[in-house]
């Protein structure tokens, strides 16, 4: 039972968002909650913070109390596996921008998906990464004149 | 009068060549996203706001509604097709639209969905043109404690609508709030929750929570649960997509049903498009003569809900154009984009800027007509979008949102931050925490906290102010009814379930 209760998404979140409204709450502390002028910058974090705080209690103990008589939902692991592989490239891609620029950085960001998340050949991955990182360049900086991030070798 | 005089004024807008262009791509642009499972309206008009910064407000938001509600037409094609809801709107429209494909009436299907999606998308402007102006008069007598009192009610409604859980919408709504403390506070120039960080001391630009929650998280979403279905042809020529006299006769009532459905409950700040769909699709299962062909290709199961999530369309612009006041996701996006403008939406949107008030509302006229014949004749076309292959579709996606988020803030450090909101937007979804109120609580939030601020300022502290005025307290008795509500539904299911035991 107990290994179930620390394995439950929702009581999980709502830990975690207790945790967020302790902080709010702390840091709302240090502010002014009212003076002559009215309320302060505390005030209005303060009562969301005390809200979080309560609700996410709610959450995590309401559901506690129901996984007696509930089971917890499957969670598919190669599914997630999949979501959050992709979001470490895109964060990793994201990373690279500085020193390699947008062109580069997105073009090994689609290699990696095109090859890794969605099993296509090589070539494919190679002409998909190339031509979205192409077709991001004419269309954003040349035609429309919108900024990409550069790199330093100044694209 | 002074409605029809608006439209007349809003009609020479909406009619010049350029306005008519980003009309129909924004209807183009709508239908295709529509049609694409896992991209939605929201995150296709936040991923496309910096292009429209440049171009003229009237314009930018006839396109950007444009998107809004030729996504509603688009949806029903997947829904129809391939049994998968192109929009989340769309999924009643899978329960009798699939069948009618199945049984060989693809055409007649998409017709219907077509029809229905035009003659409610009309009575929806009729309706949103007929009572905008009363209901921003009315709001011109507004001060901060109404203000505060109405976003209070729209936030609860939010809360309660939105998603199965009304407690994780509450926390969803509270992070929002959150959120939008974060930078300098303009009152006291206290900082606020930046961690040190002086990129931080603005706030957080709305585009990248936005296409991070919105964008990013629906590739996640999607690459999580990768669906292979095989898509049923689509007829070709306009006579194959036309249903038959019979089955229009017998889609009527559903029509009117749908339009009115659709547009009261599109007003509701957070019920969207899906409630209203669903209602519409109960209504006509209810009072028809042959409930039993419900779900078995039924057209009016079909017509009704593609009416509602049409209608709804409109709705939804009736608060937030009146009073500034977003129900959903893409309509906080909506008004973000007014804002970035230099425009202010609400109930003086009418008066300071008729340019774009009038021409949004004569521009939907037109983009309905284009719709209904983009949708007909094109369809096949339209339908040959959902040939791209995912691995194309999906790092297009995040590319955009990149360009999207480093043309607004021009800063690797806020790309990163989109990195982040894109992983929370998924988590969210995931742990069935709904992505709306967030944004909602985002929007409204630095309006809510300035409302109630000067509101106590008014008062000398008192929060009697709040609850002194009559309309801000009728709105906050209203907003404390809604949030009650999940309350008194608890303690009724108690109450039978313990007659039932001693009875």
């Amino acid at each position: 039972m107990f290994q179930r209760v620390l394995r439950d998404s929702d009581v999980i979140a709502g830990a975690l968002l207790a945790a967020l409204g302790v902080f709010i709450l702390r840091e709302a502390w240090k502010w002014e909650y009212a003076g002559f002028d009215g309320p302060g910058p505390g005030f209005f974090p303060m009562w969301y913070g005390v809200a979080i705080t309560a609700l996410s209690l709610w959450l995590a103990v309401g559901r506690v109390l129901r996984l007696r008589t509930e089971e917890s939902g499957a969670v598919d692991w190669p599914g997630v596996g999949r979501a959050l592989g992709t979001w470490a490239a895109f964060g990793a891609s994201v990373a690279l921008m500085q020193p390699l620029g947008f062109v580069l950085s997105f073009a090994l960001l689609t290699f990696f998906l095109v090859t890794v998340m969605f099993h296509q050949p090589v070539k494919t991955a190679l002409l998909t990464a190339v031509g979205l990182s192409g077709g991001f360049y004419l269309l954003f900086p040349l035609l429309l004149n919108v900024p990409l991030p550069t790199g330093l070798l100044g694209f | 009068m002074e409605t029809l005089a608006g439209l007349g004024y809003g009609f020479g807008i909406a009619l010049q060549p350029m306005n008519l262009l980003w009309c129909f791509t924004g209807c183009v642009l709508g239908t295709l996203v529509g049609i694409m499972p896992g991209l939605g309206p929201a995150a296709t008009i936040a991923m496309l706001m910096p292009v429209t910064f440049s171009m003229d407000p009237t314009g930018g938001i006839i396109m950007l509604a444009g998107i809004y509600y030729g996504a509603k037409y688009g949806g029903s094609t997947t829904s129809i097709l391939l049994n998968i809801p192109g929009e989340a709107s769309s999924v009643v429209s899978c329960l009798d639209g699939y069948q009618m494909a199945r049984q060989g009436r693809a055409g007649a299907a998409l017709g219907i969905a077509a029809i229905a999606s035009f003659v409610a998308g009309t009575v929806g402007v009729v309706l949103l043109s007929l009572v905008a102006p009363p209901i921003a008069r009315f709001a011109l007598s507004f001060s901060s404690p109404e203000y505060f009192a109405l976003m209070a009610l729209g936030l609860a409604l939010v809360v309660l609508f939105a998603g199965q859980s009304p407690l994780k919408a509450g926390l969803a709504m509270l992070v929002g709030l959150w959120f939008t403390s974060i930078g300098i506070d303009l009152f006291s120039a206290q900082e606020r929750f930046t961690f040190g960080q002086t990129s931080l001391l603005n706030g957080i630009d709305f585009m990248i929570v936005a296409i991070g929650v919105f964008a990013v998280a629906e590739v996640l979403g999607s690459l999580q649960s990768r669906q292979h279905t095989q898509m049923l042809a689509v007829p070709r020529g306009l006579r194959n997509l036309l249903p038959s006299w019979a089955e229009l006769k017998a889609c009527r009532f559903a029509f009117v049903n749908g339009s009115i459905t659709g547009f009261l409950i599109g007003v509701l700040p957070g019920a969207g498009a899906s409630i209203s769909s669903f209602i519409a699709y109960a209504f006509e299962k209810l009072f028809s003569r042959h409930p039993e062909r419900f779900g078995h290709g039924a057209p009016e199961g079909l017509a009704a809900p593609e009416a509602a999530n049409n209608a709804d369309t409109s709705g939804a612009l009736v608060p937030m154009l009146t009073l500034g006041l977003p129900g959903g996701g893409t309509t906080a996006i909506l008004l973000s984009a007014l804002v970035l403008w230099g425009l202010k939406p609400g109930p003086m949107l009418m008066q300071d800027s008729p340019n774009v008030f009038w021409g949004l509302v004569a521009s939907m006229y037109i983009g309905n007509v284009m719709l209904l014949l983009l949708n007909l004749p094109l369809v096949p076309l339209f339908a040959q979008a959902l040939r791209v292959p995912s691995y194309i579709l999906f790092p297009a996606i995040l590319g955009i949102s990149v360009v999207g988020v480093f043309g607004v803030a021009q800063s690797l450090f806020h790309v990163g931050l989109l990195a982040g909101f894109g992983l929370l937007g998924y988590v969210m979804a995931r742990l069935g925490f709904p992505g709306a109120p967030l944004i909602l609580g985002f929007v409204l939030g630095d309006g809510m906290e300035r409302a109630l601020r000067q509101s106590l300022q008014m008062s000398g502290g008192e929060l009697g102010i709040l609850v002194s005025r009559p309309i801000a307290a009728g709105l906050l008795a209203c907003a404390m009814l809604v949030l009650m509500m999940p309350l008194i539904g608890r303690f009724n299911r108690w109450r039978i379930k313990g007659i039932a035991e001693n009875g």
